[in-house]
């Protein structure tokens, strides 16, 4: 990539005049990022204390860690509320919608990117101009069609009209249009179909789009309440911020088992964002080599 | 124009490749979006609420509309607004959005801070990043906590600073606003707008700094004269979006956190909209009405906006 060779004579070229300010400025910098830094991670260090907390100790907001830890909180948590089938509720829900509407994406992408059809960018326009339409306007006809379907209060609700995201067609279609057609002609003139070019020329080449998509999506519907809400009832469908929502109704003093499953909720996202990091960081790269 | 064999197989190979999207798409975004229009020109509160359908209908034609945006005259001539609630939430939905400003000049900061060539910079943008990628029902749930009055760390940081009488913060009707904004600022000042500016500082060509430099221009007039001019599309694109993710969003950190209270001062037209379809009465009807005054707020304030910055922003308009 042409951007590469840059960064590297970049940091050759000589920075400051003066050294001795420059190491000044250095301090000043780093003084202020380890600040801003502290505190965003400080509500998450905080809940890491509170959820391992006995009873007496929240008492104490200054006290960040307790001095008993106890994994009292976690066994209550999971005795209360079925709490259990609330975090396999939201994992199934969130893992089958990101990868089906992930490959959806990427199907209907690609042939927006780099198949001929008729109709193909009014169809495209479409789909652009949807997506400023706010959920509020589309949740009352679909409450109602999920009703008309009988899916109403139950796992088809919060998956099957999720697997067909205009957005993702759009962002994945935009990252194809910049994959060079060379690749492909090869490929074609190897007398390769379209769904293998698709699969096995396009899709490994989008790595860092695709798991950047599937990190997104997985977030959202990790995180969803409003859908929830409105299609599910019954305990045994709930998802994690449903559940947590109520069971923080049930329970408004003690915060032990509320905070232990907060924190519960926060680790898929976290090891998740862990995994996706790398790749997060080279669309980033990416976005620089383009500009 | 007759098409040939290739031609065709691949304009049926596309169809193959859009269809489940396509299909899915007409569905669930296409169909709801035009019955939502025409549900909001009909008065339908099905009476039995979300378990019974059979509630009455009758076409209302601009009525829906005007009950939320117009007013009416009393008997002793004074104005009044035909539904209170619709104007208190708006102005709520705006209130909340004050964050904006110094969100984006946050992000660009704290951009320009990483954008030096330091040690440690990845660790630093995962840490900026934690924030807004857990924001949700978890994220709400520790701010409940952290911002309680008698037992939370913000306000013993406060008492142990000296103040007397902290914030009664999500309990005060005055303070359950500047919470929210707060904790806004928490969640997106390190998040997908930061990664935007670091990109752009990053595609500024150094020559530019340089030959200012040999200009003798300070940082400041630097900043002032290369920066922001060279960022201002990334600007421009940052506060749209966020204009229109602000007119729209707000529901689930006050249902979390403060129910959209105190006396409603955080419900926001998004709440409104919920509530007036799935938790009060179930007027679909008008709530439909009130979706779309919403949908064309915000088509409206990006037009404005589009055509105002146009003018003023360096080079190409991101679309």
């Amino acid at each position: 990539m042409s951007g590469a060779p840059d960064i590297s004579s970049d940091e050759t070229r000589p920075r400051g005049k003066q050294p001795g300010s420059g190491r000044l400025r250095t301090v000043i910098v780093y003084g202020i990022l380890v600040a801003l830094g502290s505190t965003m991670v400080l509500p998450f260090l905080w809940i890491l204390g509170a959820a391992f907390k006995p009873v007496g100790e929240f008492a104490d907001p200054w006290k960040l860690f307790p001095s008993h830890p106890t994994l009292d909180n976690f066994r209550a948590a999971w005795n209360m509320v079925p709490f259990a089938r609330f975090f396999l509720n939201s994992l199934f829900i969130a893992i089958f919608v990101t990868a089906g509407s992930v490959l959806t994406s990427a199907l209907s992408g690609y042939a927006f990117a780099r198949l001929r059809f008729p109709g193909r960018d009014r169809i495209f326009i479409g789909y652009l101009a949807t997506m400023m339409v706010p959920w509020s306007v589309v949740m009352i006809p679909n409450f109602i069609l999920l009703k008309a379907f009988g899916w109403l209060d139950s796992y088809y609700a919060l998956t099957v009209p999720a697997l067909f995201s205009a957005y993702g067609t759009f962002m994945l279609r935009q990252f194809f249009l910049g994959i060079p057609k060379e690749y492909e002609e090869a490929a074609k003139i190897d007398g390769c179909g379209y769904l293998r070019i698709f699969w096995h020329v396009i899709l490994p080449l989008s790595r860092p789009a695709l798991v950047t998509l599937a990190l997104f999506t997985f977030l959202g519907h990790w995180n969803d309440l409003m859908g929830p809400l409105i299609f599910i009832n019954s305990e045994d469908k709930m998802t994690l911020p449903l559940g947590l929502e109520r069971f923080k109704g049930m329970y408004s003093t003690d915060w032990g088992p509320l905070m232990a499953s907060t924190l519960l909720m926060l680790i898929p996202m976290l090891i998740l964002f862990g995994i996706g990091q790398k790749y997060f960081t080279k669309g980033i790269k990416l976005a620089v080599d383009k500009g | 124009m007759r098409w040939s064999k290739g031609r065709r197989l691949e304009a049926y190979s596309a169809l193959l490749f859009i269809l489940p999207n396509v299909l899915g798409f007409a569905v669930f975004t296409l169909f709801p979006v035009a019955a939502s229009l025409i549900l909001a020109f009909f008065n339908w509160s099905p009476l039995q609420g979300a378990s019974d359908f059979s509630g009455t209908s009758e076409f209302a034609g601009l009525a829906n509309f005007w009950h939320a945006v117009g007013f009416h005259q009393h008997v002793d001539s004074s104005w009044h607004a035909n539904d209170a609630f619709f104007w208190q939430y708006l102005g709520n939905t705006v209130i909340l959005m004050a964050g904006i400003p110094f969100a984006i000049i946050g992000s660009l900061f704290i951009a320009n801070l990483l954008s030096r060539k330091l040690k440690g910079v990845p660790l630093f943008v995962t840490v900026f990043f934690l924030p807004s990628v857990t924001s949700g029902v978890a994220t709400y749930m520790i701010w409940q906590i952290l911002l309680n009055p008698e037992k939370g760390l913000i306000n013993a940081v406060l008492l142990a600073m000296g103040m007397d009488a902290p914030p009664q913060w999500l309990h005060d009707v005055s303070w359950a606003k500047p919470a929210l904004i707060i904790m806004g600022l928490w969640s997106s000042i390190g998040g997908y707008n930061m990664v935007l500016y670091l990109a752009s500082l990053q595609s500024i060509p150094q020559e530019l700094y340089e030959s200012a430099e040999i200009d003798g221009a300070g940082g400041f007039a630097k900043f002032v004269h290369i920066t922001w001019p060279m960022v201002s599309p990334t600007t421009f694109f940052i506060f749209i979006m966020s204009l229109i993710g602000g007119f729209q969003g707000g529901f689930a950190a006050s249902y979390i956190m403060t129910k959209g209270g105190p006396a409603g001062s955080t419900t926001t037209i998004s709440y409104y909209i919920y509530n007036l379809a799935f938790s009060n009465f179930f007027e679909m009807g008008y709530a439909s009405a009130v979706a779309w005054i919403l949908f064309l707020i915000t088509l409206a304030v990006s037009l404005i906006n589009w055509n105002v910055t146009r003018k003023r922003v360096h080079g190409e308009v991101f679309v």
